[in-house]
């Protein structure tokens, strides 16, 4: 690097800063021999590279409903996970934009006895918004409110086995676990486990009092949300204040964003995202997220009972198609893994399930069935939007391998608790999960209360416990590899496709590499983006 | 006691038999949907066991008799209960606090398109009636009869891609808050209230165009014009004061209709009012609001119909004496 780049490099860092005016900048440019435009685009990228502190970020969300509450149990959807990700919340872990934990409110987690002791350091001198000083016994309330026997709360299945949570001291506390995870530190990224303050073992999440980079000044649930920076805050972040709103109808939230009243809507419109596209000032956010829609069928119901018969089906569907017109392109095509690309440990099993309906035809002879009539339940948008198209098309290109998919329209409510994990085929989702191991474990274990194909394969289970408490990296990718393919060869989930996060960003708000495993920069999105 | 008095009190009465058979209907049509509060809560992560420890806490493991009657036996005495969510904490969502700011918004809203609706259908009502079968009368009646026949929502899209997109002299969306100065309020309730003054324009204007053509029809109207009394005397003192009763029935219709029937002007407009409070209620079965916006909506009709109905007594005193 010449004298004259290092020179440069410095003073563009300056900028960066904010510590070099535009005016400074401009004529030190200059009297090095940049032209004024030159210097004028230089100093803006400048400025926008580096974060800095400022603003009011306003966000128009998809989600969000009037029977929302603070609690952190009840927390499903895309509005209210933020809060314990990045708002009032702050776990002991993150996730970086790479997939891989960071420290966050512990500063670290030491695994003993095969990953079933865990010592976590917290970190010091953190403050509650209401000034309390946060100590290891807060963290045990908020971990024992999630896995105890009463909780309502979904957390539960990210720290499995956990037998027993004790403070050792102020700043420690010790995890003690049936069996070895090695993961536990992942499990800590979930948004559930957001610590709080306690009183006497309970934790008060009534008034949203977290450690988080924002203090609660109002929250009407369905309607609004407004954070203010907080001071004491450990770690960085950059907006002034925030407002989340909620704005459910597609329509009303991209007229938000168009005149200009929020910076950043999610669920764009992928109908009329050409629109969004040629907005001036508009950077189209699309992150392709670990999150598969499936169409699970039982592997202990007829005819799905049958391998010839799920692996048929498999070779019957043509996902192109689907990717084609239900995500209008934005998306990925399934290969029967549930395990996005961009997760570690992550393969693309062979032999790739694509369209072929001769292939399909040849399992179904081999196996010497003739004329497969299969009922196949879906709602119109409860798994997913545009469920029922989906099926349809399914339906269509099942054709052609001679298989006769009846589908069966269910209404959306109350899909879940009549539909789902009952009937042999229907439709699912599931939201990114930050390891191989949740993913495989909630979805597919055999005891999992959510095995919605009730796949039960031997092999697949033994390696999957196995691999929890494995430290040797090289084993444990093999083990999980082993586990995508039993899952990819003779599970019952077919995995469609993997469906992009597609929002709609003003460029006057900047931001570094973007985590992929959730919405909204893995919903860390306040607490990382700034005014540019 | 005055028989205006006693017609008063009779449908009182009668308006509290049927909130009561209202909350019944509500709650076993509720009981009847699939899917329970703690399943719609907890969506594709429920697992019988937060399911069942959901429906301990909120005692939905008793029978639905013994609830009803615990709910309605509290309602009676002003006590809406807890909203289902956040209910496992130590700060209740009492019902009311969340309905009141909610129920305080469909008002403003209503009063508004109200006061911007009532008056300008009576004026156009009168005129077209006054110039029946002119330009003028043919006019107002196509422009109304169009924007009644159009969906709301195409209404509301059209007016916010034209006055807020374009133009941009209004927000497009009315996000109010509980802190939102009135001024502000009015400024970001204005373009839906334009979308629900031009739904309900054509009913009450022609309501009122056919009720004062009817009656300039009759014998004492000609006695008046034939003793030289000024068109606008005409239609203010002789006509008027007899087509009252219908056309409040038809106001008082409209007015319940901008109450309970607005829930799709405030998903566009993002407004904070009732009717999308009680759909995320139904949806969720979060059923202590529902049945508090049920009841408010029914009381909304009940009142209201009373209040055309004595406005019809007073003005037609025969009504008081019926055969």
């Amino acid at each position: 690097m010449t004298e004259f780049e290092m020179k440069l490099k410095q003073v563009t860092k300056a900028v960066s800063r904010g510590k070099l005016s535009r005016r400074d900048f401009m004529s030190y440019a200059m009297s090095i021999g940049i032209t004024a435009a030159a210097a004028n685009t230089m100093f803006a990228t400048a400025a926008r590279a580096e974060p800095k502190k400022g603003g009011i970020f306003k966000y128009g969300s998809g989600h969000g409903s009037t029977t929302d509450s603070l609690d952190p149990a009840t927390w499903t959807n895309g509005f209210n996970f933020q809060f314990g990700k990045s708002v009032m919340g702050a776990p002991l872990t993150q996730l970086n934009p790479k997939g891989e934990v960071t420290m966050h409110v512990a500063e670290s987690f030491e695994p003993s006895d095969g990953g079933k002791k865990w010592i976590i350091k917290l970190r010091k001198g953190i403050t509650f918004h209401n000034g309390k000083t946060l100590d290891a016994s807060d963290v045990v309330a908020t971990i024992n409110y999630h896995i105890g026997p009463d909780s309502k709360s979904p957390a539960k299945e990210y720290l499995p086995g956990v037998t027993s949570v004790k403070a050792d001291g102020p700043d420690t506390v010790i995890i003690e676990l049936s069996s070895g995870n090695v993961d536990l530190p992942y499990g800590f990224t979930d948004y559930h486990l957001s610590m709080y303050p306690a009183t006497d073992g309970k934790i008060e999440w009534e008034k949203g009092i977290g450690c988080g980079p924002y203090v609660l000044k109002s929250y009407e649930p369905g309607v609004k949300l407004v954070g203010e920076r907080n001071p004491n805050y450990f770690a960085d972040t950059w907006f002034d204040g925030i407002e989340m709103i909620t704005i459910s109808d597609v329509a009303a939230r991209t007229n938000a964003y168009l005149s200009g009243e929020v910076h950043f809507i999610d669920r764009a419109d992928l109908k009329t995202i050409d629109m969004l596209k040629s907005a001036p000032n508009t950077e189209i956010y699309n992150q392709s997220g670990p999150t598969p829609y499936t169409a699970p069928m039982l592997c202990d119901a007829a005819p799905f009972d049958n391998p010839a018969v799920r692996k048929a089906i498999k070779y019957a569907i043509n996902r192109q198609e689907l990717v084609d017109k239900v995500l209008y392109g934005y998306g990925k095509v399934g290969n029967d893994n549930p395990i996005g690309s961009q997760m570690k440990y992550a393969i693309d099993p062979q032999p790739q399930h694509t369209y072929d309906p001769e292939k399909a035809k040849a399992i179904l002879k081999e196996a010497g069935i003739e004329n497969l009539k299969v009922d196949f339940s879906c709602p119109p948008n409860a798994a997913y939007p545009g469920a029922l198209d989906a099926a349809l098309l399914m339906q269509e290109s099942a054709k052609a391998a001679g298989i006769e998919i009846n589908v069966i329209r269910e209404p959306d409510d109350g899909y879940w608790s009549n539909v789902w994990l009952k009937k042999p085929w229907s439709m699912c989702y599931w939201g990114g999960r930050p390891t191989v191991d949740t993913m495989l474990s909630i979805s597919l274990a055999a005891d999992a209360p959510w095995n919605d194909t009730h796949f039960k394969s031997p092999r697949f289970n033994e390696l999957l416990v196995q691999a929890r408490s494995e430290l040797d990296e090289t084993k444990r990718a093999a083990m999980y590899a082993e586990c995508q393919q039993i899952v990819h060869d003779d599970g019952g989930q077919i995995v469609l496709m993997f469906y992009n996060f597609v929002g709609a960003l003003n460029t006057a708000v900047a931001h570094g590499e973007l985590n992929s495993d959730q919405d909204s920069d893995g919903g860390y999105m306040v607490e990382r983006w700034w005014m540019a | 006691m005055h028989p205006v008095l006693r017609t008063v009190l009779q449908r009182l009465g009668l308006g509290i038999v049927t909130l009561l058979a209202v909350s019944v209907i509500i709650f076993s049509s509720l009981e009847m949907l699939p899917g329970g509060y703690a399943e719609n809560v907890l969506g594709q992560s429920a697992t019988p066991e937060t399911v069942a420890a959901f429906k301990r806490d909120l005692g939905l493991d008793r029978p639905a008799t013994v609830r009803y009657f615990e709910w309605i036996g509290n309602a009676l005495q002003g006590d809406f209960g807890s909203s289902y969510s956040g209910l496992s904490g130590s700060m209740k969502r009492d019902v009311s606090a969340t309905i009141a700011p909610r129920l305080y918004n469909t008002f403003f809203l209503a009063a508004m398109a109200a006061l911007i609706a009532v008056p300008l259908s009576l004026l156009l009502g009168a005129m077209a009636a006054l110039y029946r079968n002119s330009w003028f009368d043919r006019i107002v009646n196509s422009v109304t009869l169009t924007t009644i026949a159009m969906p709301e929502f195409f209404i509301a899209y059209i007016l916010v891609y034209v006055f807020a997109v374009k133009l941009k002299l209004f927000y497009p969306n009315s996000t109010v808050s509980i802190g939102t100065p009135f001024v502000e309020h009015l400024y970001r309730a204005a373009l839906p209230a334009i979308t629900m003054t031009l739904v309900i324009i054509a009913h009450m204007m022609r309501m009122t165009r056919a009720a004062i053509i009817n009656l300039l029809a009759s014998p004492y109207i000609e006695m008046a014009q034939l003793k030289g009394v000024s068109k606008s005397d005409v239609i203010r003192q002789h006509a008027l004061p007899n087509a009252w009763a219908p056309i409040a029935t038809v106001i008082a219709f409209n007015l319940a209709y901008l109450v309970v029937g607005v829930v799709v002007v405030e998903v566009v407009f993002v407004y904070p009012g009732i009717g999308q409070l009680m759909v995320d209620a139904v949806s969720s079965r979060d059923m202590p609001v529902v049945q508090a916006c049920a009841l408010i909506f029914a009381a909304t009709y009940i009142l209201l119909n009373l209040l055309a109905d004595v406005v019809s007594i007073v003005t037609n005193p025969r009504l008081l004496h019926p055969k």
